[in-house]
């Protein structure tokens, strides 16, 4: 399968009261036609600010991109036009956001929400993209499309809001969809409907995807290739089941540790990771796991290890060979 | 691990909170239904997980029980006194053996107090300690808990979630409780942070011989915490097992259905599974159906179940359900 998208080097930066913070540090992947990529990792390390980046949906001031390249279809995201991104934004590559709370506008009804991309980006009249938007709607599980139109966004449930906003990120036909946790503010029942919808979305138009998540659980069973971050680098990319069944980096080893299983009978104690996340206020130039990790060895505190291949398609960022606990040559 | 001496029995529980109408002369016009009616014992030295889907009615059932809302009706026994009745101070003594570790580690420290300040105010509050007594019980509690005695002097704001949270759980400790409400008291963290924080919870228990109520929506962390399992729905207790019987053999079809929702972080188990998948989403708890509540959605819903509540019954030793179907 050709890649559609190829990131280089992406790096950004917010510069804040108590100094720059350096969210992404020189981030690198592709997204093949079709593919899904999972991006995981915690709270703050980088993982919305590189797809955010990548679109141009940073704000700034506070914050820039400060280095790489986006290539979608050929083209730099980064340095094209603003009315260029406009085009592509919301109609080739579209997202869909944790809160559909809060990324609706109140005041407008779902009708005419769902249909601006149509008019704005296909020149479709307002009839034709009703129609649109309604079969769109009926797509997604909205009893009665046609009669919700006129709704507004307080009207729905939590559920079926985030159906309408994948309704809203698919209306267009785009070739890439963004996810950015897209189920995190959903119970357990409802985020397994927005997942199977999902897949079902997937195999029925063929888009590619990017979701972006802290779960390992949900991930697992949706993604085709993984990359794990931390400290606003990729730590460890490979595909799916590659992943979970041989992890190499200290940082994955520990996550995949730390939870527990629900297929899991006996109660073995949980591997916890000690310490905490990093605060960004610098680049690292050495390991940013490195104060947590329990293999680190001499050189991980003066070389931040680039990705090395590993396996055919599998990549991490360490120095140690986790297997055997000798340094990597 | 586990006596079978009973510390807390729940009896016919109800909790509804009004709803007003008009701004002079306040009518009431109807009720959320928060808690509806649940029965369970808790033994001494065990865990038990209580879980549910957000709204279902849990964390009410957590805070009714410890009287932090005074229930409706229905019996909250603890140690054999009804603590439904009591009142003032026989029921403040009382809360000295009760305590509760709360979700938001953010929400529920007074930012403009000190670590020592809130750890020590329960000691102080009860007159167990006082000045300098209070402030060393605070360091060794600190020491207890993983974090640096010397952070007695610190602000809340000084500490990660993790961190605090270790705080919350040592003010829950300060009056050397039996029994320790958790409402959620992981939710709020780093995956990470997460597993830390039970580990200290389960090494305070095996310590202590502390009992818990965990609270959580998170299925995978009950089942790894908890002894034995009660799966709330829109206020009621639909089954309740030992904790490997409830994820091998469910009966009741939202346990199932939930139980199946669960991801699992295996991609190779994940591709075989099949889920069910519950249609529409959770009724008003203002409104709920009649009979059984879940029949909305239920799979094996028959006309029955309009007309009748489920009566929650044993149908195993130890293992309860409230479904006509079973």
């Amino acid at each position: 399968m050709p890649e559609i998208l190829q990131v280089q080097g992406l790096e950004t930066q917010f510069r804040t009261r108590e100094g720059t913070i350096h969210a992404v540090n020189g981030v690198s992947f592709s997204l093949k036609e079709g593919e899904t990529l999972g991006i995981v990792g915690e709270s703050g390390c980088g993982k919305s600010v590189t797809v955010m980046s990548m679109l141009r949906l940073i704000p700034s001031p506070p914050g820039k991109v400060v280095a790489g390249k986006a290539l979608f279809q050929g083209r730099d995201l980064l340095t094209m036009s603003d009315e260029e991104i406009r085009h592509i934004r919301g109609a080739q590559i579209s997202m869909v956001f944790q809160d559909p709370m809060t990324s609706f506008n109140p005041v407008l009804t779902i009708g005419r929400q769902v249909s601006e991309p149509l008019e704005v980006h296909m020149g479709m009249n307002h009839k034709e993209a009703e129609d649109r938007v309604a079969e769109m709607l009926a797509k997604v599980g909205i009893p009665n499309p046609k009669d919700r139109l006129n709704n507004y966004p307080h009207q729905f449930s939590g559920g079926m809001r985030q159906r309408v906003m994948i309704a809203m990120a698919l209306v267009c036909n785009p070739q890439i969809l963004i996810a950015d946790e897209p189920t995190t503010a959903l119970d357990v029942t409802i985020q397994a409907q927005i997942v199977e919808l999902v897949k079902r979305l997937r195999d029925e138009l063929g888009m590619a995807i990017i979701w972006i998540t802290h779960d390992l659980g949900v991930i697992a069973g949706l993604a085709d290739r993984m990359a794990v971050m931390y400290g606003g680098f990729i730590i460890e990319t490979a595909p799916v089941r590659d992943l979970y069944a041989h992890p190499t980096h200290p940082y994955t080893i520990g996550l995949l540790g730390s939870l527990p299983r629900m297929d899991e009978a006996g109660s073995r104690r949980l591997v916890s990771i000690d310490g905490l996340p990093p605060v960004l206020l610098e680049k690292p130039n050495y390991c940013p796991f490195a104060p947590r990790c329990k293999f680190a060895v001499e050189r991980c505190w003066h070389e931040n290890p680039p990705l090395m291949q590993v396996s055919p398609d599998h990549y991490t960022a360490c120095w140690v060979d986790t297997e055997t606990g000798r340094e990597r040559l | 691990m586990t006596s079978s001496e009973v510390l807390l029995q729940v009896r016919d529980l109800v909790k509804y909170f009004p709803i007003m109408r008009g701004t002079l002369i306040q009518r009431q016009v109807g009720a959320v239904k928060a808690v509806d009616g649940i029965s369970f014992d808790i033994f001494r030295g065990e865990t038990l997980g209580l879980v549910g889907e957000s709204g279902c009615g849990k964390s009410t059932a957590g805070r009714s029980i410890l009287q932090l809302y005074r229930p409706t009706s229905g019996s909250v026994l603890f140690e054999g006194v009804d603590l439904v009745k009591l009142k003032g101070e026989d029921l403040r003594k009382m809360r000295r053996r009760m305590q509760m570790i709360f979700q938001d580690p953010y929400a529920s420290l007074n930012p403009r107090m000190t670590v020592g300040q809130i750890i020590s105010e329960p000691l102080i509050i009860h007159g167990v300690a006082n000045g300098k007594e209070a402030q060393e019980r605070a360091e060794e509690l600190l020491r207890l808990v993983g974090l640096n005695p010397a952070y007695t002097n610190r602000y809340p704001h000084e500490f990660s979630g993790g961190q605090r949270q270790r705080v919350g759980v040592a003010r829950a400790l300060a009056l050397e409780p039996a029994f320790i409400v958790c409402d959620e008291p992981i939710s709020a963290l780093d995956v990470s942070v997460q597993a830390q924080v039970v580990n200290l919870l389960e090494d305070l228990q095996s310590q202590m011989g502390l009992t818990y109520l965990f609270i959580a929506h998170d299925l995978s962390m009950v089942r790894h915490i908890s002894n034995r399992i009660a799966v709330m729905y829109l206020g009621v207790i639909v089954e309740l097992a030992d904790r490997h019987e409830l994820y091998n053999h469910p009966l009741h079809p939202y346990t199932q259905a939930l139980l199946s929702a669960v991801p699992i972080p295996d991609p190779v188990i994940e591709a075989r599974r099949q889920r069910i998948i519950l249609k529409g989403d959770v009724p008003s708890p203002i409104n709920p159906p009649s009979g059984c509540r879940f029949r909305t959605r239920c799979p094996l819903a028959d006309t029955i179940c309009a007309e009748q509540r489920p009566e929650f019954r044993e149908v195993q030793s130890g293992h309860w359900v409230a479904c006509h179907m079973v």
